[in-house]
């Protein structure tokens, strides 16, 4: 029997990027705000000391930072006939644990997703016609590119983003993305200075017509005060982004943006070390009475709230939400369901050229120190005449060297012996990768629900995922494959060596931590688990933030839009939601 | 009770008197005037223990003759001050002599509070009055024999204390006499930046140049353009002051305390006054020192520690980077006689100030469990003789005492 | 390393109130923070000291086994020592002891069924208990088609022959070892001590970082992001630091 506590106006569950966002703007409306996070505490100088925060075996390979299996895994399968079966390591993907979420390990790569990219479903429909759409179940997101442009804007401010503005106001400036949507102003900080890698590419790819720019990044390229006071270093390209917390205040993240003010303020609170499991409904099953968490010593309680926040990864909404009973589990063999369909992934390949003697110095590196073309990402180009829709990215984003992982030989090379040694020592500094990113459209087969078998340490139901590359994303991959293989081939390195997306999704290989979908946003109440606010149709005092909110992922990374959408929710609980309490801020 | 609560306590006593006073115009000012006398005074920062109510008693004090604990100073009658009268309290703040006679150990810095004019101190008498009573019975002597007999402070008085008033000096500014009370008096500076006699008394000839403090050294504030505050400017002395974080430096440990819990809430009036004063004591540095060749053993292998664990923060040639990482070229602070600040640094870490005006709060990370201590010893050796600094070798044994 | 326990003069009015409820009864909740940013004197949590000196998971037979494949998977010539030289076994040995050896953080509950090679290894054996089991399974095979020789008995070739078959997969090490399995297991050990930090065992005197021209833990290269094209021009550092740190080396 949960012991009961005192209520609170706000619960946030997780506190990752989203959650400090929440937190924050709440707080600040002066709501009593409480956080509960299942990992532990963690900060800069306390938990990413500069004397190990590098340590390539503990934070990459060993994955420290990161949700272990043992608490938390779920099941796999790339179709509804095969048994699906636990993800006993996870590799695919690296979901995050503990204060700041993900965002203490990502690399940050920061993007705008396009007008098209939030209108896919009416942008191919209007386009190209419906047939073009095939078994693709894409859907629109209920908001446009002008609705989240100031949402954007404030996320790029209180990270620090660094880049070079493509399209301010309508006018398109040289070196930034020309195919990007209009943006109000700059970028808060210029683009990073570039290594030797993403410069060969952009020399390489603007002689053939395209239009290289600086990845937006996260990664500072000047000291900087974000618009709460709160102060930023430059990055020092230790090349330790991804999958590392910062050792030096430099890469943005809950911990270097808002928690200095937010742990300061009377009306928040956070609960580390806790895992919530479940939201309580009220009988009528439409307004949530707060959360039932449980702490490390194994003591069950119930938080009453007045507003229930999920603010966990994106798949971890998923999982609570069928946990709780919110909304309805998505059945493909019906279409019918909210919660769990629309689940998408990335569809990345790459391509790696080998120099004699190019001293790239792959370890110089930063998490979104890079270059990118987006000539054929998203719609930027013309469908017509091709055999799919959407597109990639390709990213020159050399983001480490960091050995055990990275020790590139050609195809042949033996896996070890001398030879290997050999072939190592020569390729460590004149290898040079670039990968596309590609959209994940949705189709039916793609769906997330309860394992009926496997169950997590307190007895709960796994989620099950169930998975494939749709043809359409494997068609697309295949043909950006071609364009960047046509770019490695003029860099004038002696073996281009491509590695192409192939059907049948490895959940043993990593390959991006950008799940989305699962409780997408949309304006149908029957086709979507929340609306354009985020706010769940079925329970509307509870808001679902995240990429689980996406009805479909573009080519580009996840986290601009998650932070846009952050805010996006905190203003409508705040300017609408408040007035209301309880009520739907949309009536379908 | 965390320090934005505790300001609004302060304020809502400030600014809404309590049931008793209501309507009384007179007694809400003076009440107001009380406040902002604990704050120049930093009362809180002494009897206020970390996490616990405010004025209901303290973290312990060491000093050289034992621990002491401040007394819980809320008017509870039976473990606060309750049944003290403003006589008491007059004479506590003056003269050492608490309720019923007890003597105060000087870590009350009674000998300041004694420049207070009398109606600051009843002004503080009736704040004091109007704070909750809490109940917290603080053993605030913990001293060992022979100075656990408070009866000594009798000769301690006799010998290394005089009651006096502030005597303004009429050939400086009215601005300077403001900032000479304030440090000298309730702001109680040289309790900390002034070296101590045998007997724990102010070493009255080496005013504020800089002071061991409990494993710190509270660094030199006289003008003096090496190693006191001479090169900072009165507004960047004033900024320091305000929030804690200026264009040299980042205020850590006690100073942070102090900043966020006093001079942060002092007037820019007052801060101005006090630096307009502090930059007029002195100069009083020794002459300056050649700096260490660069190959003198000690400044190589400081180097090499400090581009591979330094300079991603402090930066290559020491520049620092704004209101986040400290400046260490052409630092007063890196180039204080006691490196012992320094040495905690690297070894203990420390967290930086948080103030409204700069929240960023950056911490040191430990470095103790990397470096042994003759590499802690040859950095700050490095750092101290680098990019315009010059000051004495740091010795291993400095890093050793640090660790015990 | 102790913790220095002398107060200082004055605290923060609030630090983080850190309460577990294990220990304080009555409390409600596992660790509540509010009011500060959290912040401890002498936080670190380093890799923990390593004990060079005895085996903690291997057997002398054992270590003998699998010094003998580390040295061929990773030879001694110009460019480094061998792998069992730079402590590769070492290393190997006390992340069976580990977390990682144990499977402590994976999930491990059943059922257990075998899947398409996509889901992963599914499979109840830890990475000791693989170890344990491969090396035994391999002596074995050798003593029985080699004539009762021990693996670290045979000729360079012999081993090097044997090691490709087990990699391959074409050898049946029988008794529930699956070769490539086993041997994909040992190369990711070997390369993981081979290139990890000093710290940990292997990699001594970061001989494979000197190898590549790797850095190590460094954490500033704005001097040299501009030089494209030249080399790094300071020699590597670990965790545990350098040899010029204490002018072991000019």
């Amino acid at each position: 029997m949960a012991k009961i506590l005192p209520r609170k106006d706000v619960v946030i569950v997780g506190l990752g990027w989203s959650g400090a966002i929440l937190a924050h703007e709440l707080t600040d409306a002066g709501l009593d705000v409480l956080a509960i996070e299942r990992g532990p505490w963690r900060d800069t100088a306390r938990d990413f000391n500069i004397g190990y925060a590098q340590d390539e075996l503990r934070y990459a390979i060993r994955r420290d930072l990161f949700l272990q299996p043992a608490t938390e895994t779920m099941t796999v399968r790339n179709s509804d006939a095969e048994r699906a079966l636990p993800m006993r390591d996870y590799a695919s993907f690296l979901p995050g644990n503990g204060v700041g979420g993900a965002g203490v390990h990502w690399n940050g790569q920061t993007w705008r997703f396009w007008n098209s990219d939030f209108r896919t479903r009416s942008n191919i429909v209007e386009r190209y016609g419906a047939a073009k759409l095939g078994e693709l179940t894409v859907r629109d997101w209920g908001v446009t590119g002008a609705d989240m442009e100031s949402a954007y804007d404030r996320f790029e401010a209180l990270a620090g983003i660094s880049g070079t503005a493509g399209n301010v106001g309508g006018t398109i400036r040289p070196g930034g993305n020309p195919f990007e949507d209009p943006r109000a102003r700059d970028y808060p900080n210029p683009p990073m200075k570039m290594t030797k890698a993403p410069i060969l590419f952009a020399e390489t790819a603007m002689a053939m017509g395209l239009h290289p720019f600086p990845c937006p990044s996260a990664n500072l390229s000047q000291p900087y005060v974000n618009p709460l006071g709160i102060a930023m270093g430059q990055c020092t390209f230790c090349g330790f982004c991804e999958r590392f917390g910062c050792a030096n205040y430099s890469k943005a993240s809950a911990q270097t943006t808002i928690l200095p003010v937010l742990m300061k303020k009377p009306n928040f609170e956070v609960r580390t070390d806790s895992e919530v499991l479940h939201v309580d409904l009220d009988p009528s099953k439409t307004f949530a009475r707060g959360v039932t968490y449980v702490d490390t010593s194994g003591e069950t309680w119930f938080q009453p709230a007045d507003l229930v926040l999920l603010c966990a990864y994106g798949l971890h909404n998923v999982r609570l939400m069928m946990l709780s009973g919110i909304g309805t589990i998505y059945d493909p063999a019906t279409d019918v369901g909210t919660v769990g369909r629309n689940y998408c992934y990335q569809t990345n390949a790459g391509v790696t050229v080998y120099f004699d003697d190019a001293t790239l110095n792959p370890f110089i590196a930063a998490g979104a120190l890079g270059q990118t073309v987006d000539d054929y990402n998203g719609d930027a180009f013309d469908h017509s005449a091709l055999d799919f829709v959407g597109g990639a990215g390709i990213n020159c984003v050399p983001t480490n060297g960091r050995p055990i992982a990275f020790h590139p030989t050609p195809p042949g090379t033996p896996r070890w012996g001398a030879d290997w040694k050999k072939a190592v020592a020569k390729n460590y500094s004149n290898a040079l990768s670039f990968g596309s990113q590609g959209s994940s459209y949705a189709i039916r087969g793609n769906h997330l629900d309860l394992d009926p078998t496997y169950t997590d340490r307190f007895g709960r139901p796994l989620m099950r995922m169930t998975f494939d590359f749709a043809d359409n994303d494997i068609r697309m991959s295949a043909w950006v494959s071609d364009r960047m293989e046509a770019i490695a081939g003029r860099m004038g390195g002696r073996q281009v060596v491509s590695d192409r997306r192939k059907k049948g999704w490895d959940s043993t290989v990593y390959q991006s931590t950008h799940n989305t979908g699962g409780a997408i946003m949309g304006t149908d109440p029957k086709a979507s688990a929340v609306n354009p606010f985020l706010q769940s149709w079925d329970v509307p005092n509870v808001f679902v933030v995240g990429a689980s909110a996406f009805p479909q992922n573009p080519g580009k990374n996840p986290t601009g839009t998650v932070g846009a959408l952050a805010f996006r929710a905190a203003d409508a609980i705040r300017r609408q939601y408040l007035a209301n309490p309880g009520k739907p801020l949309v009536t379908p | 009770m965390n320090p934005a609560t505790f300001l609004l306590a302060l304020a809502a006593a400030a600014l809404a008197p309590t049931a008793a006073f209501a309507g009384d115009v007179d007694q809400a000012d003076r009440i107001g005037r009380g406040a902002y006398q604990a704050v120049l005074g930093d009362c809180a920062g002494c009897h206020t223990a970390p996490g616990g109510a405010p004025f209901a008693g303290g973290a312990p004090i060491a000093t050289p003759f034992g621990t002491l604990i401040p007394p819980n100073i809320t008017p509870d009658r039976d473990t606060g001050i309750g049944d003290w009268s403003l006589d008491d309290f007059r004479s506590a703040m003056t003269r050492g002599v608490g309720h019923d006679g007890i003597r105060l150990y000087p870590a009350m810095p009674y000998p300041n509070y004694a420049k207070m004019p009398e109606p600051d101190i009843d002004d503080l008498w009736a704040f004091l009055g109007t704070i909750a009573p809490v109940k917290n019975d603080v053993d605030a002597n913990q001293l060992p024999f022979p100075f656990s007999i408070r009866t000594l402070m009798i000769g301690w008085n006799l010998l290394e204390f005089t009651p006096k008033p502030f005597a303004p000096d009429a050939a400086q500014s009215a601005e300077w006499n403001r900032g000479a009370y304030l440090v000298q008096g309730p702001a109680h500076c040289g309790a900390c930046h002034t070296p101590k006699t045998i007997f724990g008394g102010d070493d009255a000839g080496k005013a504020l140049t800089g002071a061991s403090l409990q494993g710190w050294w509270a660094p030199d504030i006289t003008a003096a353009p090496t190693t006191g505050v001479g090169s900072w400017s009165k507004e960047e002395l004033v900024a320091y002051l305000a929030t804690g974080v200026n264009g040299h430096t980042i205020a850590s440990g006690p100073m942070a305390e102090a900043i966020a819990a006093s001079t942060s809430k002092m007037t820019p009036e007052d801060l101005g006054a006090i630096a307009t004063y502090l930059k007029t004591l002195g100069p009083s540095d020794a002459a300056r020192p050649t700096p260490l060749a660069a190959s003198d053993p000690a400044m190589k292998h400081g180097a090499a520690i400090y581009v591979d664990n330094c300079s991603a923060c402090h930066g290559g040639r020491g520049e620092g980077s704004k209101d986040l990482f400290p400046a260490l070229a052409s630092s007063p602070i890196v180039a204080q006689a006691d490196a012992t600040t320094l040495a905690r640094m690297v070894v203990i870490g420390s967290q930086g100030v948080h103030t409204a005006a700069k929240p960023t709060t950056p911490a040191m990370p430990s470095l103790g469990w990397r470096l042994d201590d003759a590499a802690v010893a040859d950095v700050l050796t490095f750092v101290r003789n680098s990019w315009g600094n010059a000051a004495a070798r740091v010795t291993p044994g400095t890093v050793a005492k640090l660790r015990n | 390393m102790s913790t220095p326990t002398s107060p200082t003069r004055r605290r923060v009015l609030s630090t983080a109130a850190w309460l577990a409820a294990s220990s304080i009864p009555g409390v409600a909740f596992a660790r509540s923070i509010s009011g500060a940013l959290p912040w401890d004197a002498n936080s670190a949590a380093p890799p923990p000291k390593l004990q060079l000196n005895g085996w903690f998971f291997f057997t002398s037979a054992e270590v003998e086994t699998v010094t003998a494949i580390v040295d061929r998977l990773i030879p001694a010539d110009a460019l480094s020592p061998s792998g069992a030289e730079c402590g590769v076994v070492v290393y190997i040995d006390r992340q069976m002891i580990g977390p990682f050896g144990r499977s402590s953080r994976l999930y491990t509950q059943g059922p257990f069924f075998l899947g398409t090679p996509r889901q992963g290894w599914q499979s109840p054996d830890t990475p000791a208990q693989r170890w344990r089991a491969g090396v035994a399974a391999l002596e074995r095979w050798v003593a029985a088609n080699r004539t009762g020789r021990r693996f670290a008995a045979l000729a360079a070739e012999e081993k090097d022959a044997v090691l490709k078959d087990v990699e391959a997969g074409k050898i049946d090490l029988g008794a529930g070892v699956d070769a490539k399995a086993f041997f994909a297991l040992v190369l990711q050990n070997t390369m993981e001590g081979f290139f990890a930090d000093p710290a940990y065992g292997g990699n001594k005197d970061m001989a494979s970082w000197r190898m590549l021209g790797f850095p190590g833990a460094r954490y500033d290269y704005r001097d040299h992001v501009d030089k494209h094209g030249q080399r790094y021009p300071l020699p590597p550092v670990s965790i545990t630091g350098r040899p010029e740190w204490a002018g072991k080396v000019d």
